[in-house]
Protein backbone atom coordinates (compact mmCIF):
# COMPACT_ATOMS: atom_id res chain seq x y z
CA UNK A 1 0.00 0.00 0.00
CA UNK A 2 1.26 3.48 -0.73
CA UNK A 3 0.67 6.56 1.30
CA UNK A 4 -1.52 8.10 -1.74
CA UNK A 5 -4.37 4.83 -0.71
CA UNK A 6 -4.24 5.58 2.50
CA UNK A 7 -5.64 8.81 2.02
CA UNK A 8 -8.04 7.26 -0.69
CA UNK A 9 -9.29 3.91 1.74
CA UNK A 10 -9.57 5.76 4.96
CA UNK A 11 -10.83 9.67 3.42
CA UNK A 12 -7.43 11.28 5.30
CA UNK A 13 -7.07 15.00 3.55
CA UNK A 14 -3.33 15.78 2.36
CA UNK A 15 -2.69 19.04 3.37
CA UNK A 16 1.14 18.68 2.71
CA UNK A 17 3.97 16.74 1.41
CA UNK A 18 2.17 15.38 -1.95
CA UNK A 19 5.73 14.59 -3.93
CA UNK A 20 5.53 11.92 -1.79
CA UNK A 21 2.66 9.89 -1.45
CA UNK A 22 4.31 7.18 -3.54
CA UNK A 23 5.79 6.30 -0.47
CA UNK A 24 5.27 2.55 0.67
CA UNK A 25 2.85 1.95 3.88
CA UNK A 26 5.11 -0.89 6.39
CA UNK A 27 3.12 -1.04 10.07
CA UNK A 28 1.71 2.00 11.67
CA UNK A 29 2.12 3.56 15.23
CA UNK A 30 0.41 6.07 17.38
CA UNK A 31 1.91 8.50 19.58
CA UNK A 32 2.73 11.83 20.55
CA UNK A 33 5.64 12.10 23.53
CA UNK A 34 8.74 12.18 20.55
CA UNK A 35 11.27 10.46 22.17
CA UNK A 36 8.87 7.53 22.62
CA UNK A 37 7.97 7.61 18.32
CA UNK A 38 11.79 7.90 17.38
CA UNK A 39 12.80 4.96 19.73
CA UNK A 40 9.51 2.60 18.89
CA UNK A 41 7.94 3.53 15.34
CA UNK A 42 8.50 0.98 12.68
CA UNK A 43 10.41 2.24 9.46
CA UNK A 44 7.89 2.95 6.66
CA UNK A 45 5.25 3.38 8.97
CA UNK A 46 1.92 5.79 8.97
CA UNK A 47 2.43 8.00 12.24
CA UNK A 48 -0.79 9.18 13.82
CA UNK A 49 -0.43 11.88 15.94
CA UNK A 50 -1.81 14.53 17.68
CA UNK A 51 1.23 17.16 17.33
CA UNK A 52 1.55 19.73 14.17
CA UNK A 53 4.62 21.27 14.90
CA UNK A 54 7.61 21.24 13.13
CA UNK A 55 9.57 18.96 14.68
CA UNK A 56 7.37 16.08 13.72
CA UNK A 57 9.21 16.07 10.59
CA UNK A 58 12.33 15.77 11.71
CA UNK A 59 10.94 12.47 13.34
CA UNK A 60 9.13 11.26 10.56
CA UNK A 61 12.19 11.46 8.08
CA UNK A 62 14.90 9.87 10.27
CA UNK A 63 11.95 6.75 10.91
CA UNK A 64 11.85 6.89 7.33
CA UNK A 65 7.94 7.23 7.75
CA UNK A 66 5.31 6.95 4.66
CA UNK A 67 2.94 9.11 6.25
CA UNK A 68 2.10 11.39 9.42
CA UNK A 69 -1.90 11.24 10.31
CA UNK A 70 -2.74 14.54 12.66
CA UNK A 71 -5.90 12.85 14.74
CA UNK A 72 -8.56 14.68 16.78
CA UNK A 73 -9.14 17.15 14.00
CA UNK A 74 -5.54 18.92 14.55
CA UNK A 75 -3.70 20.56 12.02
CA UNK A 76 -0.44 21.32 11.29
CA UNK A 77 1.57 24.68 11.78
CA UNK A 78 2.25 26.84 8.16
CA UNK A 79 6.11 25.69 9.03
CA UNK A 80 5.42 22.01 9.41
CA UNK A 81 3.60 22.05 5.92
CA UNK A 82 6.40 23.89 4.05
CA UNK A 83 9.09 21.23 5.69
CA UNK A 84 7.04 18.44 4.60
CA UNK A 85 6.51 19.58 1.25
CA UNK A 86 10.65 20.31 1.12
CA UNK A 87 10.85 16.86 2.81
CA UNK A 88 7.95 15.17 0.61
CA UNK A 89 6.30 13.84 3.95
CA UNK A 90 2.83 13.25 3.70
CA UNK A 91 0.80 14.90 5.82
CA UNK A 92 -2.84 13.98 6.12
CA UNK A 93 -5.64 14.89 8.50
CA UNK A 94 -8.75 13.09 10.49
CA UNK A 95 -11.15 14.49 12.46
CA UNK A 96 -11.43 10.86 14.01
CA UNK A 97 -9.34 10.46 17.35
CA UNK A 98 -6.45 7.97 17.36
CA UNK A 99 -7.91 5.26 18.52
CA UNK A 100 -10.92 4.85 16.25
CA UNK A 101 -8.20 5.72 12.73
CA UNK A 102 -5.63 3.60 14.28
CA UNK A 103 -8.61 0.44 14.49
CA UNK A 104 -9.95 0.94 11.11
CA UNK A 105 -5.84 0.49 9.71
CA UNK A 106 -5.22 -2.46 11.61
CA UNK A 107 -8.48 -4.15 10.43
CA UNK A 108 -7.77 -3.18 7.23
CA UNK A 109 -3.97 -5.15 7.14
CA UNK A 110 -2.04 -2.00 7.58
CA UNK A 111 0.06 -3.70 10.40
CA UNK B 1 37.57 3.03 4.26
CA UNK B 2 39.07 5.71 4.78
CA UNK B 3 38.59 8.08 8.23
CA UNK B 4 35.63 10.88 7.66
CA UNK B 5 34.90 13.77 10.16
CA UNK B 6 32.02 15.68 9.78
CA UNK B 7 30.69 18.90 12.16
CA UNK B 8 27.39 20.81 12.61
CA UNK B 9 26.53 24.11 14.97
CA UNK B 10 23.70 23.34 16.65
CA UNK B 11 21.61 26.82 17.96
CA UNK B 12 20.23 26.91 21.26
CA UNK B 13 16.00 26.73 21.38
CA UNK B 14 16.36 26.99 17.40
CA UNK B 15 13.48 24.62 17.07
CA UNK B 16 13.02 25.46 13.41
CA UNK B 17 17.01 23.84 12.34
CA UNK B 18 16.46 21.09 15.57
CA UNK B 19 17.28 17.73 13.75
CA UNK B 20 18.85 18.83 10.76
CA UNK B 21 22.29 17.55 11.59
CA UNK B 22 20.81 14.51 12.36
CA UNK B 23 19.34 13.91 9.02
CA UNK B 24 22.28 14.92 6.97
CA UNK B 25 24.12 12.45 8.69
CA UNK B 26 21.75 9.77 7.93
CA UNK B 27 21.80 10.56 4.57
CA UNK B 28 25.76 10.87 4.64
CA UNK B 29 25.59 7.04 6.74
CA UNK B 30 23.47 5.82 4.01
CA UNK B 31 25.63 6.94 0.96
CA UNK B 32 28.56 5.51 2.79
CA UNK B 33 26.69 2.53 2.97
CA UNK B 34 26.67 1.93 6.84
CA UNK B 35 24.71 -1.41 8.22
CA UNK B 36 20.81 0.14 7.87
CA UNK B 37 20.15 -0.97 11.96
CA UNK B 38 23.55 0.92 12.78
CA UNK B 39 22.44 4.21 11.20
CA UNK B 40 18.86 3.88 13.23
CA UNK B 41 20.71 3.60 16.43
CA UNK B 42 22.91 6.71 15.46
CA UNK B 43 19.92 8.40 14.51
CA UNK B 44 18.03 7.98 17.39
CA UNK B 45 21.39 9.26 19.28
CA UNK B 46 22.24 12.30 17.39
CA UNK B 47 18.52 13.39 17.54
CA UNK B 48 17.76 12.87 21.01
CA UNK B 49 21.10 14.79 21.93
CA UNK B 50 20.97 17.04 19.49
CA UNK B 51 17.14 17.98 21.26
CA UNK B 52 19.04 17.99 24.46
CA UNK B 53 21.34 20.89 22.98
CA UNK B 54 18.50 22.86 21.64
CA UNK B 55 15.51 22.62 24.34
CA UNK B 56 18.60 22.07 27.63
CA UNK B 57 22.16 23.62 26.55
CA UNK B 58 24.02 26.47 25.10
CA UNK B 59 24.98 26.94 21.50
CA UNK B 60 26.73 23.68 20.38
CA UNK B 61 28.30 21.26 18.00
CA UNK B 62 28.03 17.79 16.56
CA UNK B 63 30.48 16.01 15.16
CA UNK B 64 30.53 12.61 13.29
CA UNK B 65 33.77 10.80 12.82
CA UNK B 66 33.10 7.69 10.90
CA UNK B 67 36.17 4.98 10.34
CA UNK B 68 36.39 1.46 9.44
CA UNK B 69 36.21 0.24 13.14
CA UNK B 70 33.92 2.79 14.84
CA UNK B 71 31.76 5.85 14.55
CA UNK B 72 32.16 8.15 17.25
CA UNK B 73 29.47 11.15 17.54
CA UNK B 74 30.58 14.04 19.76
CA UNK B 75 27.49 16.13 20.91
CA UNK B 76 28.77 19.06 22.97
CA UNK B 77 27.28 22.72 24.28
CA UNK B 78 27.95 25.37 25.80
CA UNK B 79 24.90 25.68 28.20
CA UNK B 80 23.73 25.49 31.88
CA UNK B 81 25.62 22.08 32.19
CA UNK B 82 23.86 19.29 34.07
CA UNK B 83 24.31 19.36 37.89
CA UNK B 84 23.38 15.39 38.92
CA UNK B 85 24.36 13.11 35.40
CA UNK B 86 22.90 10.02 37.43
CA UNK B 87 19.46 11.86 37.74
CA UNK B 88 19.59 13.05 34.34
CA UNK B 89 20.15 9.22 33.01
CA UNK B 90 17.16 8.30 35.08
CA UNK B 91 14.31 6.70 32.50
CA UNK B 92 11.40 9.84 32.57
CA UNK B 93 14.08 12.31 34.72
CA UNK B 94 13.01 15.67 32.92
CA UNK B 95 13.35 20.06 33.39
CA UNK B 96 11.55 20.27 30.39
CA UNK B 97 8.91 23.19 30.68
CA UNK B 98 4.98 22.87 30.18
CA UNK B 99 5.46 24.37 26.99
CA UNK B 100 7.94 21.86 25.62
CA UNK B 101 6.08 19.04 27.38
CA UNK B 102 2.88 19.92 25.74
CA UNK B 103 5.17 19.43 21.94
CA UNK B 104 5.87 16.19 23.09
CA UNK B 105 9.44 16.62 24.39
CA UNK B 106 10.52 16.11 28.12
CA UNK B 107 9.50 11.71 27.83
CA UNK B 108 12.40 12.26 30.19
CA UNK B 109 13.43 9.33 27.64
CA UNK B 110 16.48 11.35 25.35
CA UNK B 111 19.65 10.30 27.50
CA UNK B 112 18.31 6.58 28.51
CA UNK B 113 17.10 5.56 25.06
CA UNK B 114 20.63 7.24 23.79
CA UNK B 115 22.78 5.11 26.14
CA UNK B 116 20.53 2.11 25.13
CA UNK B 117 21.52 2.62 21.26
CA UNK B 118 25.07 3.53 21.99
CA UNK B 119 27.70 0.71 22.40
CA UNK B 120 29.19 3.24 24.78
CA UNK B 121 28.63 6.64 26.07
CA UNK B 122 30.47 9.18 28.33
CA UNK B 123 28.78 13.11 29.53
CA UNK B 124 30.89 15.06 30.89
CA UNK B 125 29.18 18.24 32.19
CA UNK B 126 30.20 21.38 34.31
CA UNK B 127 27.66 23.24 35.73
CA UNK B 128 27.84 26.74 34.42
CA UNK B 129 30.29 25.78 31.66
CA UNK B 130 28.20 22.99 29.57
CA UNK B 131 28.04 19.60 28.55
CA UNK B 132 29.99 17.30 26.28
CA UNK B 133 28.11 13.58 25.47
CA UNK B 134 30.01 10.95 23.62
CA UNK B 135 28.48 7.87 21.94
CA UNK B 136 30.48 5.31 20.34
CA UNK B 137 29.02 2.74 17.80
CA UNK B 138 31.25 -0.59 16.59
CA UNK B 139 31.02 -0.65 13.23
CA UNK B 140 30.56 -3.99 12.82
CA UNK B 141 29.71 -4.58 9.17
CA UNK B 142 33.14 -3.27 7.61
N1 LIG C 1 22.84 19.37 26.97
C1 LIG C 1 22.21 19.51 28.14
N2 LIG C 1 22.38 20.63 28.89
C2 LIG C 1 21.75 20.77 30.09
N3 LIG C 1 20.91 19.85 30.61
C3 LIG C 1 20.70 18.72 29.92
C4 LIG C 1 21.33 18.48 28.65
N4 LIG C 1 20.93 17.26 28.21
C5 LIG C 1 20.09 16.77 29.14
N5 LIG C 1 19.96 17.63 30.18
C6 LIG C 1 19.17 17.43 31.41
O1 LIG C 1 18.87 16.04 31.53
C7 LIG C 1 17.46 15.85 31.58
C8 LIG C 1 17.08 14.52 30.95
O2 LIG C 1 17.37 14.53 29.56
P1 LIG C 1 16.58 13.52 28.62
O3 LIG C 1 16.73 12.14 29.14
O4 LIG C 1 17.03 13.75 27.21
O5 LIG C 1 15.06 13.93 28.78
P2 LIG C 1 14.26 15.21 28.24
O6 LIG C 1 15.09 15.86 27.19
O7 LIG C 1 13.00 14.63 27.72
O8 LIG C 1 14.05 16.12 29.42
C9 LIG C 1 16.87 17.06 30.90
O9 LIG C 1 15.54 17.31 31.27
C10 LIG C 1 17.83 18.16 31.36
O10 LIG C 1 17.53 18.56 32.67
MG1 LIG D 1 16.07 14.91 25.78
Amino acid sequence: MQASDLATQFNLTVVAGREGLDRIVAGGHCGDLLSEVMANAPIGCVWLTIQGHQNIIAVAILREMAAVVLTGGNVPDDATRAKADQEKIPIMLSGQRTYDLAGQLYAAGVV
Amino acid sequence: MSSLKKCFNIRSRDFIHAGEASITVQQLLKQMRIDSALIRRIAVCGYEGEMNVVMHGGDGRFCIEINTERIVLDISDEGAGIPDIARAMEKGYSTASDAHREMGFGAGMGLPNMEKNADEMFIESVPGCGTKVRMIFFNRST
